[in-house]
């Protein structure tokens, strides 16, 4: 049982290593270096000193958004003895499915790969490469021939695989039952209910003021919205990101919100940023995946076709044909252990940066040249939403790309990953599921027995964090939260939301068709109202 | 026109409204669809008597002058609206307007004038054009037909060559070609055009050009009284925006009739954006302060180019005109003002536009109130706001703390909330002759 004191030197020596070797360390050790000409450095207090210099200029602020953010996406502390795996995941199950999941989708990959001839990877020839760059920000403009690529899963595949979990210490002796029948999700996770979620979220409640409800029209600015412009423009100015998330929770006014993300995800554009993603740009340059048709396709579909987000097109290839070749985004939350088995195409060893990183007993295509590239996260159906709605607040791609790469990295990865995390699609789908059983037993009754299982229709406004689903002010609002809560559990509570916001309409229905009909058309709710309602002015 | 014995002596506050509306509408779009669904209006056949028309310019110009209309009878056009809508007559009306602007209140108030670009009327000021044209070498010129629409024979040039061609044939040709149509006929025998500075640094988002198309209701010139509408939308060109493809006619102009017959145009995706949204995304850009300033400046081009030619349109009690406005944007955000319509298109693309346009008419019905519902003393009819009533509107009611003070916000909400079924429901009583809900 590890204490507290050497749980922390753990988490200090992890942060530390980390931050070694940055840009920000440099930096810092510039600014430390150069201040010692400074007349209030004084030999006899040289540390301290120092420290009040950083301190004064600064640079112990960024350090401090540098460490919050880092403490963000370290996982929970395990034991000691515990391999990294483990740490990341605690429950066997959940891995093994996960490992599964993964390997079906490659498998699918590779067999698209085997029906339509088509490379896994392809180094492009000189010609294509220079077309491509002269091109580069107009992608949108090509049509290509897409029709034989399909998505690789959509949602609703994925949510099979769900149902389908089985937890090995679960005693179903006990057969069928009208309790395990109850739901979709056949297992049990601890999720937050209602009482829990007043006491996680008070500063959503009705005595508390938030952009979304009081800065509605009819209410005069000066009672809240004025007094929140302020203090947010104070936020930025004090580049405190531990500030801004908190200062989140109550949302951001329009005008400052793209410098409040930045700032709660720490991207401060440095020369290694932007040197990384003009390294995944020669990669999009120098090959050709077979992802990348799929990215085309979905962007096409999703994005393309939105009444608001087609204006971004161009910019989405952008950022997702280098995110699908970023395997660093993989390191945060992969189960695989550190150093995967890699594998070699044709003989041609050796070349460490074009190796196959697969599971090994994974069939694979030989590829043009022996090239093949590591592969980073697959896109499925919709994925290009998670970054369409980040296009109204970011204009250069390469901001755009860190801010979208840090909000995967932190949530978004979860929403199509198997995992007991609370902030997981497994336990949002129960905590989903939960909630209106407990809160809305006769409604969910009813949509069971006309066999419009309510997790059926939430599913994809789960998994795809509203984006696509709510009218674009909304969606950011929402997202405002997530961001200041650092969770993702208020997406589950808005889909229940949803569901007793409808709920009279949906106990009229009498099929599935017209219960998907009912909660066909999110883009006119009011996301806050709808959250407060349910949180704090139902009866419980 | 004969009086019928329906109209209804509403109390001494309201004006006399009438419980039965006869109307004639020459348009097949939603304008005749909220016609139809109006409680107490019927349409009337031919040569019927009518009391409200929604006519095309072309019925107006053959007609108004013979027509007599009593009090009560309204029309959607002024007379003379070409003042305002042929591009060579708005720019010397803008012209004239400015030189006494400037007279009158010197150099820093014309300034605010300075929404237009530089425009020649051709062939009148065809050598001024080109003692312009030489000043500022390589710079792009936009050439259009004064009285066509849906930017029909609109084209780009850098050249002085490039037009020579066209100089000859349009000048030369004038008197003998008898196929002109109705609306050319009106100009002097010479089909005019106007040669204007092309703005080659649009605003553009994410390589996008596009233009606004906003609303404007004008229900009298003297005094002026003119209504902003809150909806609106932005027009964007499918392709990206370049200045190296002059010929790329889809690339240049934003019509949307025009990006309609484009290469790549989706009819789902309807290339535009509601206002709303476009003001969300400039403000999540460059912050509140600054796009309350651009709106302020967009206020001004309405305000100004209508006072331009308010005393030269002849103003009529029976007229009102509902006017698309389309304005372009500068990478400075500086507001340009591009063109004046008399007849916005209000054929709806789809659903959303159809509900959007067809609130924007039922709100146009509503101030011209044809039911003397109003008091006249409304700065709010549902989506509309007032504007302009013989002198600027303010938000804030007037009062001895607001006298004076520099600190009162025009009454203005272009893509702002536009909550007007609400705003309806507490300002208008029901239908003369419906029962009270």
């Amino acid at each position: 049982m590890m204490n507290e004191g050497s749980e922390l030197s753990v988490t200090i020596a992890q942060i530390v290593q980390r931050l070694k070797g940055t840009h920000l360390h440099s930096q810092l050790e510039k600014q430390a270096k150069e201040c010692l000409h400074r007349p209030e450095i004084r030999l006899e207090s040289i540390k301290e000193d120092v420290r009040k210099f950083l301190r004064a200029t600064g640079w112990e602020r960024k350090l401090q958004n540098a460490v919050y953010r880092e403490l963000h996406i370290l996982p929970p502390s395990g034991h000691p003895e515990a391999p990294l795996e483990h740490t990341k995941e605690p429950l066997a199950y959940m891995r093994k499915a996960q490992a599964s999941w993964e390997k079906r989708i490659l498998k699918s990959l590779n067999s698209m790969c085997t029906e339509l001839g088509v490379p896994l990877a392809r180094k492009r020839p000189v010609l294509e490469q220079k077309e491509l760059t002269s091109k580069w920000n107009e992608m949108g403009a090509d049509e290509p021939d897409l029709s034989k690529f399909r998505p690789v899963y959509a949602p609703k595949d994925f949510l099979e695989v769900l149902i389908n979990l089985k937890n090995p210490n679960h005693d179903h002796s006990d057969g069928l039952t009208a309790r395990s029948h109850w739901g979709l999700i056949p297992i049990s996770l601890s999720v937050r209910d209602v009482p829990q979620l007043r006491e996680a979220y008070p500063e959503l409640s009705l005595s508390c003021s938030q952009l979304g409800i009081d800065d509605h029209a009819h209410v005069p600015p000066d009672l809240f919205e004025s007094e929140h412009i302020r203090i947010g423009k104070k936020v930025v100015d004090e580049q405190d990101s531990a500030a801004a998330q908190q200062y989140s929770r109550q949302g951001s006014p329009t005008g400052l919100r793209a410098q409040l993300w930045a700032l709660i995800l720490n991207i401060t554009n440095d020369p290694e940023d932007v040197a990384h993603y003009e390294q995944l740009k020669a990669a999009v340059i120098h090959h050709d995946l077979l992802v990348d048709n799929l990215i085309y396709k979905d962007v096409k579909l999703t994005a393309s076709n939105d009444d608001y987000y087609f204006v971004f097109e161009d910019v989405l290839y952008q950022v997702l044909l280098c995110f699908s070749r970023d395997t660093a985004v993989l390191e945060h939350f992969s189960y695989n252990s550190a150093t995967p088995p890699k594998s070699y195409i044709q003989g041609k060893t050796g070349e460490e940066e074009f190796a196959v990183v697969y599971p090994p007993n994974v069939p694979l295509l030989p590829c043009q040249m022996g090239i093949v590239c590591r592969l980073g996260v697959i896109p499925f159906h919709g994925f290009s939403m998670y970054v369409a709605p980040l296009c109204f607040l970011y204009n250069e791609p390469c901001k755009l790309y860190s801010v979208f790469r840090e909000m995967y990295v932190r949530y978004f990865f979860r929403l199509h990953s198997i995992s007991s995390s609370p902030s997981g699609i497994v336990s949002l789908c129960l905590q989903f599921e939960r909630l209106l059983q407990i809160h809305l037993p006769q409604l969910f009754f009813h949509l069971q027995e006309i066999m419009a299982q309510p997790l059926r229709i939430a599913f994809k406004w789960m998994v795809r964090a509203f984006s696509g689903y709510l009218s674009t002010d909304q969606l950011l609002l929402l997202w405002d939260r997530i961001l200041g809560y650092d969770s993702l559990e208020l997406v589950a509570v808005l889909a229940a939301a949803v569901f007793a916001f409808r709920a009279e309409n949906l106990m009229e229905v009498t099929s599935l068709a017209s219960a998907e009909a009912v909660l066909a058309d999110l883009s006119t709710l009011k996301v806050m109202p709808l959250l407060q309602i349910f949180l704090f002015a139902n009866v419980i | 026109m004969s009086k019928t014995g329906n109209h209804i002596k509403a109390d001494s506050n309201h004006r006399e409204g009438r419980s039965c509306v006869r109307y004639k509408c020459s348009l097949m779009n939603t304008v005749l669809d909220v016609l139809h669904q109006r409680p107490g209006w019927v349409e009337v056949k031919e040569d019927g008597e009518w009391d409200f028309n929604w006519c095309d310019v072309g019925w107006l110009r053959e007609n108004f002058d013979h027509s007599y209309m009593e009090e009560h009878v309204r029309i959607c056009h002024f007379r003379n609206h070409y003042e305002l809508t042929r591009k060579n007559l708005m720019v010397k009306n803008l012209k004239r307007y400015r030189k006494t602007v400037e007279r009158e209140a010197g150099r820093l108030e014309a300034v605010k004038c300075d929404f237009f670009p530089l425009t020649f009327v051709l062939p009148s000021e065809y050598h001024l054009f080109v003692e312009d044209f030489k000043r500022s070498p390589g710079s792009t010129w936009i050439m259009k037909p004064v009285a066509r629409s849906q930017g029909k024979g609109i084209f780009l040039f850098r050249k002085l060559k490039d037009i020579m061609e066209w100089k000859k044939v349009k000048i030369c040709s004038s008197n003998t070609d008898c196929t002109r149509s109705d609306e050319q006929r009106d100009e002097a025998q010479v089909e005019s055009y106007v040669v204007q500075s092309y703005i080659e640094n649009p605003y553009l988002i994410h390589g996008r050009k596009f233009d606004l198309r906003v609303y404007i209701l004008v229900t009298s010139y003297l005094p002026l009284k003119a209504w902003l509408y809150r909806d609106g939308f932005a027009r964007f060109s499918n392709t990206r925006f370049s200045l190296r493809t002059i010929d790329d006619q889809y690339v240049h102009l934003t019509n949307v009739a025009v990006q309609k017959t484009a290469p790549v145009y989706n009819p789902e995706k309807g290339c535009k954006w509601q206002m709303q949204q476009l003001r969300r995304y400039l403000t999540a850009k460059h912050g509140t302060y600054v796009v309350e300033e651009l709106f302020k400046d967009i206020d001004n081009i309405f305000i100004r180019s209508l006072q331009s030619v308010q005393k030269v349109i002849i103003n009529d009690k029976h007229c009102f005109e509902l006017y698309g406005y389309d304005i372009l944007l500068d990478q400075d955000l500086k507001p340009w003002l591009i063109e004046v319509n008399a007849s916005p298109s209000l054929t709806a693309s789809n659903q959303d536009d159809y509900e959007m346009k067809y609130s924007l008419i039922e709100d146009t019905l509503h101030i011209v109130d044809m039911e003397g519902r109003l008091t006249g003393k409304e700065k709010r009819v549902g989506g509309f706001d007032l504007m302009w009533n013989d002198g600027p509107v303010f938000r804030e009611n007037a009062g001895l703390e607001t006298l004076g003070s520099p600190f009162q916000t025009a009454n203005t909400h272009l893509g702002g909330v536009n909550d007007r079924k609400k705003q309806l429901r507490q300002l208008l009583k029901p239908f003369p002759g419906q029962k009270k809900v």
